[in-house]
C-alpha cells in the first residue's frame, strides 16, 4: 500500500523543527530515517497530517566527547557509528552490536533517535543504551530535559517522550577502559528483530563483576534490567562458571512476555540461553 | 506547507526535475515518473530487498525514502550499472552461475553485492550470506547468488 496524504516539511535548524512539532490542532510527526515510520505510514498505521523531515539538521548529527561522556545526536545513522573511531575505541559494544541491527541499506538510513523514539522492545539499542546507563536528551519549544534511559522506555513503543518534544541527543557515560561487555541474540535470519537477546556489561578494569548491568530484549514490554543478577554478580569472578550458572538460574523466577510465535515458556527458555551465551562472551 | 515539492535528481547521469506529490515513494517516482522499471517493487515494507539501490554510493530501500528526499542525489539503478568494473564483473558473474532465474530480486541482488565488493569484502560465503540476508530470492535458493558473488571477491573485486 502507498501512505495516505500528508504534508512535508524540510527544516534547516532545530528551532523551525520544534515550533513545528508543537502544533496542537494537527497530528504532527518527525520523520528520520523513515526506516519503521515509512513502512507504517505505508501500511495506514500511522497517517500523520505532517511530516518534519529532521534530515537537514546538521546540530542532530554530531558525535561529541569529553573526558566522562560521548554524546551522539538523534539523527546520527548506524552507518554512521559503524564508521567512528570514537565509538570503536570508546565503547565497542555499539560496534559489535550494529552488524545485528537489520541490514545495511537499512543502516544506512535508520538513526540512534528513531529507534529510541519508537522503542520497540524488539529493537537492539533500546536496550544497549540501558545497559550502558546513557542518558536520553529531550527539547521541545521551552527547553531541554534529560531522562534516563530505564525511565524512558515505558512499554511497548511507548516512551516518556511528550508529542511536542524531539529526542535531540544519547549521553553515554566511558571510563579510562571501556566497559566490558557480552552481547547475544536468536534470531530466525541474520538481521531479523530478535526473538530474545541479553546484553551484560562490567567495569572494564576489574577481574570481577563490578557496576554490571543485565538487560535483556524482546522478551517483556520494554528493555527488562535485572537488578537481582547484577547484585548477584557484582564481586564474583567474571570467568567462574558456577556463578555464571546460578545467574541464570535467577531467570526463573521471572515472567516473560509472549508474542505471535513464541510463548511465554519459550521466552524464558530463549532468555536463559541469550544471557549464558552473552555471559561466556564477555569471558571469551 | 504543501503537499507537491520540485525536485531535481541525477538518475544514472541524467538530470530530471519535477513536482510531485510528497506523499510519492522514490521508487515510484523512478518507475512510474521517469520510466526506470528495472527496479522492482516486492513488499513496500524494507523487507524484501528488491528495491534496493544506490544513492550517493550508499545502498537505499527506495520503497522506504519518499521522493522528495531524493532531491540533490545521484542515483543508480539497475538501468544505470556499467558493464565494465565491478558491477560489469557481478552481472557476468551472475549470468555464468545462473544466479537469477526469474529476475525479480537481482536488481536489489546486485546493488546489494556492489556494496559488498567496494567495501572490500572478501571471498567468505558465510560474510556473503550475511550482507544478502536483507534481500529476498524466491527462487535460486541463494547458493548461486552467493557463489556469483564469491567468485568476483575472489578475483579480487576487479
Ligand atoms: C526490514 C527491516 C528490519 C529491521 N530490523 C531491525 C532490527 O533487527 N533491529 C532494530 O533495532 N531495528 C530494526 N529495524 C528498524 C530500524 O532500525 C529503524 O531504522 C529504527 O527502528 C527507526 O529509526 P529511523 O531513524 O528509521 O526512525 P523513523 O522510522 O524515521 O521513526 C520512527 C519513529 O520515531 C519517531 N522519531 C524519529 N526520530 C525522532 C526524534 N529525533 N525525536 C522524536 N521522535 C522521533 C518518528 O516520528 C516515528 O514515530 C528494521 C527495519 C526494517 C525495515
Ligand atoms: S519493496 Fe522495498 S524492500 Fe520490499
Ligand atoms: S531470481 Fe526470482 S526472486 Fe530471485
Amino acid at each position: 500500500m502507498k501512505a495516505a496524504s500528508f504534508l512535508y516539511e524540510l527544516p534547516e535548524d532545530l528551532n523551525t523543527a520544534l515550533q513545528l512539532l508543537n502544533s496542537s490542532d494537527i497530528d504532527v510527526l518527525p520523520l528520520a530515517g523513515g526506516q519503521s515510520l515509512m513502512p507504517m505510514m505505508n501500511f495506514r498505521v500511522s497517517q500523520p497530517d505532517l511530516l518534519v523531515d529532521l534530515n537537514k539538521i546538521d546540530s542532530l548529527k554530531k558525535i561529541d566527547s569529553d573526558s566522562n561522556s560521548i554524546k551522539i545526536g538523534s539523527m546520527v545513522k548506524y552507518s554512521d557509528m559503524e564508521k567512528s573511531d570514537l565509538i570503536k575505541e570508546k565503547i565497542p559494544l555499539i560496534n559489535n552490536v550494529i552488524p545485528f541491527v537489520a541490514h545495511s541499506a537499512i543502516r544506512n538510513r535508520g538513526t540512534i533517535g528513531g529507534s529510541i523514539a519508537l522503542a520497540d522492545p524488539a529493537a537492539e539499542f533500546p536496550s544497549l543504551l540501558v545497559s550502558l546507563d546513557a542518558t536520553i536528551e529531550l527539547m521541545n519549544i521551552k527547553g531541554t530535559r534529560e531522562v534516563k534511559s530505564e525511565d524512558f522506555f515505558t512499554g511497548i513503543f511507548e516512551t516518556d517522550r511528550k508529542t511536542n518534544e524531539l529526542v535531540t541527543s544519547i549521553n553515554i557515560p566511558i571510563n579510562k577502559s571501556p566497559k566490558k561487555f557480552g552481547f547475544y541474540e536468536i534470531t530466525r535470519r541474520h538481521g531479523d528483530y530478535a526473538m530474545a537477546g541479553a546484553f551484560v556489561t562490567t567495569d572494564g578494569d576489574k577481574k570481577e563483576f563490578s557496576n554490571s548491568r543485565v538487560v535483556l530484549f524482546a522478551v517483556s514490554t520494554k528493555p527488562l534490567r535485572i537488578i537481582d543478577i547484577e547484585v548477584f554478580l557484582n564481586g564474583n569472578l567474571l570467568n567462574d562458571v558456577s556463578v555464571q550458572e546460578n545467574a541464570i538460574d535467577i531467570i526463573n523466577g521471572y515472567e516473560f512476555e509472549g508474542d505471535l510465535h513464541n510463548d511465554t515458556e519459550a521466552k524464558k527458555t530463549y532468555a536463559k540461553v541469550s544471557l549464558k551465551r552473552a555471559l561466556g562472551e564477555l569471558n571469551g | 506547507m504543501a503537499d507537491t515539492r520540485t525536485i531535481t535528481v541525477n538518475v544514472n547521469g541524467e538530470v530530471h526535475t519535477n513536482t510531485i506529490n510528497v506523499r510519492k515513494n522514490l521508487i515510484d517516482y523512478l518507475r512510474d515518473d521517469l520510466g526506470f522499471t528495472g527496479s522492482h517493487v516486492g513488499c513496500e515494507h524494507g523487507v524484501c530487498g528488491a528495491c534496493t539501490l544506490d544513492i550517493n554510493g550508499e545502498t537505499v530501500r527506495s520503497c522506504l525514502m519518499l521522493a522528495v528526499q531524493a532531491d540533490g542525489t545521484a542515483i543508480t539503478t539497475i538501468e544505470g550499472l556499467a558493464d565494465n568494473g565491478v558491477a560489469g564483473d557481478l552481472k557476468k558473474s551472475f549470468a555464468e552461475k545462473n544466479a537469477l532465474q526469474c529476475g525479480y530480486c537481482t536488481p536489489g541482488m546486485l546493488a546489494s553485492a556492489i556494496e559488498y565488493i567496494n567495501a572490500g569484502g572478501n571471498a567468505d560465503k558465510d560474510k556473503i550470506r550475511r550482507h544478502i540476508s536483507g534481500n529476498y530470492c524466491r527462487c535460486t535458493g541463494y547458493q548461486a547468488i552467493v557463489e556469483a558473488i564469491y567468485s568476483v571477491a575472489e578475483n579480487g573485486g576487479n
